[in-house]
């Protein structure tokens, strides 16, 4: 075992996980039968109304996907996360997640009662009731990253759901630059075409990781990374 | 009503009719069925914009459901903007600029010290306007409930290789979006002051809403 695992654990089809990453480690996910989706929220721990801004991240980077050197932005202009390696090279900042009305219209009922824990589950659901957990309420519902998955925008501006965008052992690492809380689901992308529901399991290990050097890769990436370090450096002072 | 109906409304006949000037915010309730009108007076101005249920403010505008619902980053004519708990608050019925972004957010004084210079804290920003708003209607709304908003007049294109691009704006003086409340909606605007970037041409302007009642009332 890596000397730097803290622990390790895996998270089941289409169910939910949460963890407060503390400053100095790094969440490892990897995909390990390929076609996995991970959706995530994220916020600072020690004061939820700050979370994870989807608009603050791509504006800052020019980006509308995710891949290693970019970082996760609050609305409070720091950085929660950064992504310190990826081997799938796109991840989807935009769609969004799943809800009980689209999965019932896409892959039909299956409840409890009769599928026990293979009942259909559902990313805004799953995410509501974990928030609660920690004492926070639909209200408080940031927008969801979905790791693994890839939905590319034409020119007249669709979306299109690309297949195939992780095999079997890609890998994204997490570096938790706050202490974040952060909640994970694997349900299926909501503009995924596969009909069956058939969401994947993920491989989680959690390591001691130094914080950003100066040379470090995410904070190269642009000036505005710079400074966001920065920013979140004097948090901490 | 048709919107070629919802086109014939004038100014003569609103039931509102108000002009925001640049950096200032705005609220204001929307009952189902009204219609409601921004517009860009002077050209280029983006309208920064949040929608709520009017009777329960958990449930709000949402950038993403927005967008996958109809599978297009782009909003203008047909698009239903999509609540946090999958219901449309309002359609857009006309838009004679053609393409409104909701992927840009608002700018802060926290973003502007990321994107421009830490020394920029100072200077006035949309998400300062929202709180202003929010705290002045009370009524239990706080930071938390500044959800991801839409950017009227606002272009930010998307490429296929997962760029993202702050572009000249598409609209010009007089262009307008016009909306159907489908529930009674509370929305705010703040009239951005963005002076760092050309989303608001370095010249941020005033613009014009009006509020009509659904024909025959």
């Amino acid at each position: 075992m890596d000397e730097n695992q803290l622990f390790e654990d895996l998270l089941q089809p289409g169910a939910t996980w949460s963890h407060v990453m503390k400053r100095g480690t790094s969440l490892r996910i990897t995909d390990i039968e390929g076609s996995a989706n991970v959706g995530a929220i994220f916020y600072n721990s020690e004061n939820p109304a700050e979370r994870y801004n989807m608009p603050d991240t791509l504006k800052a980077q020019h980006i509308a996907k995710l891949t290693r050197g970019n970082v996760l932005y609050s609305d409070m202009g720091r950085i929660l996360c950064s992504i310190i390696e990826d081997t799938a090279g796109w991840h989807d900042p935009l769609s969004g997640c799943s809800n009980a009305a689209g999965v019932a219209k896409k892959y039909g009922g299956a409840r409890y009662q009769e599928h026990h824990n293979n009942h259909h589950q559902n990313a805004y659901d799953s995410f509501i009731i974990e928030l609660a957990k920690y004492g926070l309420n639909p209200r408080d519902m940031a927008a969801p990253i979905n790791f693994f998955s890839k939905v590319i925008v034409d020119g007249i501006g669709a979306m299109h759901f690309a297949s195939g965008n992780s095999e079997p052992g890609t890998v994204v690492e997490l570096r938790s630059e706050m202490n974040v809380l952060v909640i994970l689901n694997t349900c299926q992308h909501p503009l995924d075409p596969n009909p069956k529901y058939e969401p994947r399991p993920v491989h989680l290990s959690i390591r001691k990781t130094p914080p950003a050097a100066s040379d470090d890769v995410c904070r190269l990436l642009r000036p505005e990374n710079d400074r966001g370090f920065t920013l979140t450096e004097r948090y901490f002072l | 009503m048709s919107k070629q109906e919802a086109a014939t409304f004038n100014d003569l006949n609103a039931r509102y009719d108000a002009i925001v000037p640049a950096g200032e915010p705005w609220i204001h309730e929307i009952l189902k069925g009204q219609y409601f009108r921004i517009v860009d007076i002077a050209g280029n101005q983006a309208a920064d914009t949040l929608f709520y249920n009017a009777h329960d403010y958990e449930e709000r505008y949402s950038a993403q459901d927005t967008i996958r619902e109809q599978a297009n980053i782009y909003l203008t004519t047909g698009t239903r903007l999509m609540s946090s708990k999958g219901n449309v608050l309002l359609t857009i019925v006309d838009d004679t600029c053609g393409r409104h972004d909701t992927l840009g957010g608002a700018c802060a004084t926290e973003s502007n010290m990321v994107r421009y210079a830490i020394e920029k804290r100072h200077m006035h920003a949309c998400r300062q306007s929202f709180l202003k708003a929010i705290i002045g209607w009370g009524r239990g709304l706080e930071k938390r409930d500044i959800a991801h908003n839409i950017n009227f007049f606002m272009n930010v294109p998307v490429t296929k290789e997962g760029r993202l691009t702050f572009e000249d704006g598409v609209s010009a003086p007089g262009k307008y979006v016009e909306m159907r409340a489908e529930m009674d909606v509370l929305a705010v605007i703040s009239n951005c002051p963005q002076l760092n970037n050309p989303c608001n041409a370095f010249n941020p302007t005033p613009v014009r809403v009006l509020i009509w009642d659904p024909l025959g009332n």
